[in-house]
């Protein structure tokens, strides 16, 4: 007789912790023949309001810490995927409901976009910064820096890939992150988030929601602590609603976007969560 | 303390010629508004200058079909390196007729002569001749090896620095290939009207710089027509959020430059001399008409007395009045509408308990005029330490230490400016990346130049003016496949 398997609880992901939904909700994700495959915690307005407090709350130490110190977390985080590729496989396979061929090319595109962003960190300031030759006896230059809290609502015609794609931009350069993850597939999400309590990512760093997306979005678009947000998986009716909503803290409020998941992304997505602050000084004796 | 005594030293405004009356500029020529015209006037006197065209929606359309003409048919074809010498053209055209725009910015905004004439001409120019050299370097502007330019950009610009907020919205767009349908502010467009005459002079083809005048109704036109690629604004943030709805979910893309609180921050350690010059520049400069003024200042407590009476010592030299006298330091108030408004904020000041303290001064018995007035006991809750008040009114606030410094100087919904005045290198750099504020001046106040970028985090705006970034909020990426 086959062993009856454990099956793994899906959770929220929010200051390091897993709790359910404070809500008590879940609801039921299916395979494509309609077959049970789990219950995720359905997250509320408080839960994404408890997201939005852990992420501010992480956000000094994410941001104020080296730029060769998230290099090296960032890979270390494409180093655990990598030891549960098999696994993030399965899920992708499964939620998506495509074969483990094209999976594991999404999988191993994941892990390879997590070790570019990776790579990212320590180079924005040169590439991006600047020293400017002001008209008088005058030091003045210009540097990028995070914008604050990010929303990610994921993308919704890729479950990991996408995902990582715009969650790797957040975190390179510094900001701290509210994800919303994939509805109908969030599987892979919620094993991301696994990966990332264990891969010295800071507490708070990024907190991962599951749950509907017309009802969680609203809330993280209306805000007032959260300082961007990327409305990638928003249905395009719902888009003017929510980038209107955003306007009332001035959120900076980045569009859904076509795009080829497995091409690498453009430097855009980097520059669309950063500031550019400008300092000066006197020169003289 | 009494001022010295200076004889009057007025600036001649026998240079500038203002017509009776001003159509508007389209396609390279004056035409007659459609819309009701109004009457601009000198703010020191309220003597009217001359009547002004409102641009109406049709003015509006007129203009953006002129711009994308100009766009499609002569601009986007140009050689960009054609493109930079009709702004190095500009810049030379500006410099030549130097005087002329500041006794015009003078007379129409109320700003000392002073500073129109060593401050906003000066910098407006250099603003053209900086962004003409990008003009056929587009390409290392850091968006790619193709940028295109947005197309049609529709600019709307404030009353507090006319001809140098001109030229910070109007030298980037052509030097990146756009086309501009420009509206300067209601009370102020007589060098914006100039400004057309330059063009002339330069012989820019008609329709890449179009000047639409009027109040909000004309801008709101002007941010809605379904043919313009983008906004630039600089003004309120609440007319910001307005701007940021009406082009929520459209494909307009939009820079905003938008209100400010900024905290100028004084350690124990801070010198005190250059400090108090610092703490002045950084309010009473262009009457505190600047979004980016350090309008809240922060002093390190066992240095509280000494600076505020230092500063009251300064502020009583300050010489109010006649802003086309030479020697004058403060001028007169833009409008009477921003006169109504400082005054009322600054009233919930003494309602919530702040002490106020004005220059003793003698203030002119025609046109708008505010003393520089400072308020002590000022806490974090008051009105007049949250809210713009855009005039020459300083809150002043103390810290212990500098964690709390930071922790106040970040506690407003804006984050534009900030400054810092300490002796000590490593707290500076310490104070400077904690900060959340787009422009930090270290040991000085008010600085600005073309090649550096301008601009606000949070509610402070979007997206960033002059240096490499400015330039780059005007060009869009090749598509990506």
């Amino acid at each position: 007789m086959s062993r009856l398997s454990i099956r793994k609880t899906y959770k929220l992901f929010i200051g390091g912790a897993f709790p359910r939904s404070e809500s008590g909700r879940s609801y039921e994700v299916l395979d494509k023949e309609g077959n049970f495959i789990a219950n995720p915690a359905m997250a509320s307005r408080k839960d994404a309001r408890d997201a939005v407090v852990a992420a501010r709350a992480a956000f000094p130490g994410w941001s104020g810490a080296t730029a060769f110190n998230r290099s090296q977390i960032l890979y270390r985080v494409a180093e655990l995927m990598e030891s549960r590729r098999d696994e993030f496989i399965d899920e992708v396979s499964l939620c998506e409901a495509i074969g483990k061929g094209k999976a594991g090319k999404a999988v191993d595109a994941a892990i390879d976009r997590w070790v570019w962003y990776a790579g990212w960190s320590d180079k924005l300031g040169s590439i991006l910064g600047a020293t400017n030759p002001v008209a008088g006896p005058y030091y003045n230059f210009s540097i990028p820096e995070p914008v604050g809290v990010v929303a990610l609502i994921a993308p919704q015609d890729s479950s990991l890939l996408g995902l990582i794609d715009l969650l790797g931009a957040a975190l390179t350069t510094g900001n701290t992150v509210v994800v919303l993850a994939n509805e109908m597939a969030p599987l892979p999400a919620i094993t991301l988030s696994e990966v990332l309590a264990t891969s010295d990512v800071p507490g708070g760093v990024v907190n991962m929601l599951t749950g509907r997306t017309k009802e969680v979005t609203p809330w993280l678009a209306s805000h007032m602590d959260v300082d961007a947000i990327n409305l990638a998986g928003v249905a395009a009716e719902d888009v003017k609603a929510l980038a209107m909503e955003a306007t009332d803290n001035l959120k900076r409020v980045i569009t859904p976007k076509p795009r080829n998941w497995l091409k690498t992304p453009t430097l855009e997505a980097m520059t669309s969560l950063l500031e550019v602050k400008t300092v000066w000084h006197p020169i003289g004796v | 303390m009494s001022l010295f005594k200076y004889s009057p030293a007025p600036e001649s405004r026998a240079v500038v010629n203002i017509a009776s009356s001003y159509g508007l500029f389209i396609d390279g020529d004056f035409v007659e508004g459609t819309g009701t015209p109004f009457k601009t006037i000198n703010p020191a006197t309220e003597e009217v200058l001359s009547q002004i065209a409102e641009g109406s929606v049709a003015d509006v359309d007129r203009a953006v079909k002129a711009a994308r003409r100009a766009y499609v048919k002569v601009w986007s074809k140009m050689p960009a390196a054609e493109r930079g010498k009709y702004l190095y053209r500009i810049a030379r055209i500006m410099q030549e007729r130097a005087r002329e725009f500041a006794v015009l910015e003078t007379l129409n905004n109320g700003k000392p002569i002073r500073e129109s004439r060593d401050v906003d001409v000066p910098l407006a120019a250099a603003h053209f001749f900086y962004h003409a050299g990008w003009a056929d370097k587009l390409e290392h502007a850091g968006v790619g090896n193709s940028p295109q330019p947005h197309g049609v950009v529709g600019q709307i610009i404030p009353w507090n620095f006319p001809l140098l907020m001109l030229s910070w919205k109007v030298a980037p767009a052509l030097a990146t290939g756009n086309t501009v349908v420009l509206k300067p502010a209601e009370t102020t467009p007589l060098t914006a009207l100039l400004f057309a005459d330059v063009c002339r002079q330069a012989g820019l083809p008609p329709g890449v710089v179009n000047i639409v005048t009027g109040a909000g109704a004309t801008g709101a036109a002007l941010v809605s027509h379904p043919d313009i690629n983008k906004i630039a604004f600089t003004g309120s943030t609440k007319v910001g959020k307005a701007i940021a709805r009406e082009i929520a979910g459209t494909d307009k893309s939009v820079t905003l430059e938008l209100g400010g609180k900024g905290a100028n921050i004084v350690f124990d350690d801070a010198p005190i001399d250059e400090t108090i010059e610092g703490i002045v520049n950084g309010i009473f400069f262009n009457q505190g008409h600047v979004c980016c003024a350090g309008s809240r200042l922060l002093v390190q407590e066992s240095v509280h007395d000494e600076v505020l009476e230092r500063l009251r010592k300064r502020m009583a030299q300050l010489r109010v009045g006649d802003p086309m006298d030479k020697n004058t330091d403060v001028g007169a108030i833009n409008s009477a509408a921003q006169l109504g408004r400082i005054t009322e904020l600054a009233e919930t000041g003494d309602g919530e308990g702040a002490q106020r303290w004005s220059a003793p001064c003698d203030l002119p018995a025609k046109g708008f005029w505010y003393p520089p007035t400072i308020f002590t006991g000022v806490t974090q809750a008051h009105r007049i330490a949250r809210e713009e008040i855009f005039g020459p009114v300083l809150s002043v606030l103390t810290f212990r230490t500098p964690a709390e410094a930071i922790e106040k100087a970040n506690n407003t919904p804006y984050g534009l400016s900030a400054g810092i005045w300490t002796d000590k290198g490593s707290r500076i750099l310490w104070a400077a990346s904690r900060l959340r504020a787009g422009v930090i001046w270290a040991n000085t106040f008010n600085r600005f130049d073309p090649t550096s970028p301008f601009g606000g985090y949070k509610e402070s705006g979007w997206g960033r003016e002059g240096g490499r970034h400015g330039l780059a909020a005007y060009l869009k990426q090749g598509e990506q496949s």
